[in-house]
């Protein structure tokens, strides 16, 4: 065992990049979720977004057009619930569980022929002078754009459920439904843009994963991300900044244990592998047992079924 | 312009019928998709659904297969559908079934070689009690601090995997097996195998428990005070508080029930079909299983008939694969669409379509 082997700048920078993918499907699903809709099919729409964005950039050569076609793609499945749970008012459990079930089928369908390929290639972007400074620039300013674009994102949604009329609509529309209906909103026409949009990111982290994290294109590559990111959002009990607080620490687990595992520790690699899930699983514990605070952030109409019925 | 009204009570018609109707669209949605793939949207249907098991070439092997896959199927759904139907959803069971089959291997190897008519029996209980112990994490975590037992049953099967992983390449790897990961082979040790009880029928332990648990399911939800009491915290969780529902017991008892069946599942594949402890021993059962308790209307009959069905396209998946190329997953993507057609035409059951202009209320 060679703990000198791990160094601590290359460990926080990559911790950056491991975080970024639930990072970006989280911030969707908070938006989804501050709506007041559950939506469990992030895992499933992450991996098409994955499946969507590695074909069409590996197809054009592009990785923004992946990116792009991943939120396509993300946003298309996303409708397929957002047509159940809204239009036709199904159980927003079971349909989000047959979301993450049909995603897995159809991106391992559409996947067959891209295993083995790989992606073109994404670069860091240059920033100058500011790339160049000992430690900070390697840890901060050293990553590819996405890393940036999912930090504004984290901003934009802030500012916009805090200081936009739209966000407060949308947070009416998730703490209470009737309310907001009756306040002439249309609640399902503003769920299914929240939906749409948490399609769109989970895409798009889906995307990150295959274009730059891995990269390349693995059957169920996503391997629990889309609840990992789920699980997230209730870390940080529906507030934005909480979340990258969540995602970056989840990153550097994740990123840690996979230093270990290469510097050889005496434990057995399986069990380092799993440290993710069960770290996880331990914030929520942490997080449900201060029964004020859950029940406080938590959106008072989440999960449940609306129905204009006069 | 069509208007929906709520039901004062789910019609009992519709509730029988969108079974049917959801399998009858996702034929026609299946074949589409096949079509775009470049296959014969006919006879891949045929292939899937009639071949198994009227083709004289394939059926003297694909039905016993039936009851094979049905088996663990049929078991892990009638303990989801009793948690299902309070509101207590276990989407763990792939886990729980992982550490059944874990479990009751273990009890298996440990008496290696020992020939004696009660290695058997200790297997099943150690196998129901492992996926028992796994599915008590979230039931625990659910009734001391509330913990939402969706993602920690769910996060568990990605621990289990880990788990399983570790056994086959570690602490359970045949010592005779020349380095290759995996255990020994249960089906060669008399005293552990789960062997077929009718010779080519696909019958073993593993069946008779889940027809058995079909049983007593039937009883739990028609004859019993629990099965009432769950009902009750399915359709209202107020009045089942005022009617006196403990509803931490209740999550206890869902949980541990479904738990348990998958464990006896898993233990009863590792010991039977399956054989060994290996890396891939789990083929996603307990997620097609959700997709059974539903197609099953989580009623126990119900879900007898959607597990059949569903090995059946299982097995139909396979002899395409083999027959017209047909990708593996495409069988995963129908099992999918066959959720979303069922859970969209649930409207149905639960609305009535009205025709007409909607008046100003």
């Amino acid at each position: 065992m060679d703990l000198s082997a791990i160094d601590p700048v290359i460990l926080i920078a990559s911790l950056m990049v491991a975080s970024t993918p639930i990072l970006l499907a989280a911030t969707g699903e908070l938006i989804v979720e501050k709506s007041g809709v559950l939506n469990l099919g992030v895992e499933g729409m992450m991996i098409t977004g994955a499946i969507c964005g590695f074909a069409a950039s590996v197809q054009t050569g592009s990785p923004a057009l992946g990116f792009l076609a991943a939120m396509v793609g993300g946003a298309a499945l996303s409708m397929i619930f957002g047509l159940l749970t809204q239009v036709l008012m199904s159980n927003q459990v079971a349909t989000g569980l047959a979301l993450t079930l049909f995603g897995l089928g159809l991106s391992a369908l559409i996947g067959q022929g891209y295993a083995g390929m790989k992606p073109p290639p994404t670069r860091p972007l240059d920033l100058g002078v500011l790339s160049d400074l000992p430690v900070i620039g390697k840890i901060v300013f050293s990553h590819d754009a996405m890393v940036y674009v999912s930090l504004a994102l984290v901003a934009l949604v802030w500012a916009f459920l805090r200081y936009t009329r739209a966000g407060l609509i949308l947070r009416a529309v998730g703490e209470s439904h009737e309310a907001a209906h009756a306040l002439g909103y249309k609640v399902v026409r503003i769920r299914l843009m929240a939906i749409g949009f948490g399609g769109a990111m989970a895409g798009l982290g889906g995307a990150y994963l295959s274009l730059i994290r891995v990269p390349q294109w693995t059957e169920g590559m996503t391997a629990g991300a889309g609840w990992i990111a789920l699980a997230l959002v209730v870390f940080a009990s529906w507030r934005p900044w909480r979340l990258l607080l969540g995602a970056y620490l989840f990153g550097g687990i994740t990123v840690l244990q996979l230093n270990l595992q290469a510097a050889g520790v005496a434990v057995p690699a399986e069990f380092l592998s799993a440290t993710p899930y069960l770290v996880t699983i331990l914030v929520l514990v942490l997080m449900s047992a201060d029964r004020s605070r859950a029940a406080l952030h938590a959106p008072a109409d989440l999960g449940k079924t609306f129905h204009a019925s006069s | 312009m069509i208007r929906l009204e709520k039901r004062p009570s789910p019609s009992r018609a519709w509730t029988a019928a969108t079974p049917v109707l959801a399998v009858a669209l996702t034929m026609v949605a299946g074949g589409v998709l096949f079509a775009m793939l470049g296959k014969d949207p006919v006879a891949a249907i045929r292939i899937i659904f009639w071949d198994p098991l009227f083709n004289e070439q394939f059926a003297s092997y694909s039905r016993p297969q039936l009851l094979v896959k049905a088996g663990p199927l049929i078991l892990i759904a009638i303990g989801l559908s009793l948690g299902f139907r309070a509101g207590i959803w276990n989407i763990g069971a792939e886990g729980q079934y992982i550490i059944g089959a874990l479990a009751g291997a273990g009890v298996a190897l440990a008496f290696y070689p020992l020939e004696a008519w009660f290695v058997f029996p200790l297997m099943v209980i150690a196998g129901g009690l492992g996926g028992w112990a796994w599915a008590m994490i979230p039931a625990i975590l659910k009734t001391r601090f509330r913990t939402n037992e969706i993602l920690v049953s769910l996060l568990l099967v990605y621990v289990a995997e880990q788990i399983l992983a570790a056994m086959a390449l570690g602490t359970m790897r045949n010592p005779e097996g020349g380095g290759f990961p995996g255990s020994r082979n249960l089906q060669q040790y008399p005293a552990a195998a789960n062997t077929e009880l009718i010779a080519n029928s696909g019958m073993h332990w593993g069946v008779v428990a889940a027809f058995v648990s079909v049983i007593a399911a039937y009883v739990l939800l028609n004859r019993h005070m629990l099965g009432f009491q769950i009902r009750l915290t399915g359709q209202s969780p107020r009045a089942a508080r005022f009617a006196g529902v403990n509803p931490n017991g209740l999550i206890v008892f869902c949980l541990g029930a479904s738990g348990a069946l998958a464990g006896l599942a898993g233990l009863f594949e590792v010991s039977g079909p399956a054989g060994q402890v290996s890396i891939d021993f789990n083929q996603g059962y307990g997620f097609t299983a959700i997709i059974v308790a539903f197609l099953g209307r989580l009623n126990p009959v119900g879900i007898l008939l959607a597990g059949l069905l569903m090995a059946l396209t299982y097995i139909g998946g396979e002899l395409a694969q083999f027959m017209l190329n047909l990708p593996a997953a495409a069988i995963q993507a129908f099992q999918g669409m066959l959720l979303f057609f069922l859970l969209g035409l649930d409207v149905l059951t639960n609305y009535r379509l009205r025709w007409g202009k909607r008046e100003i209320a």
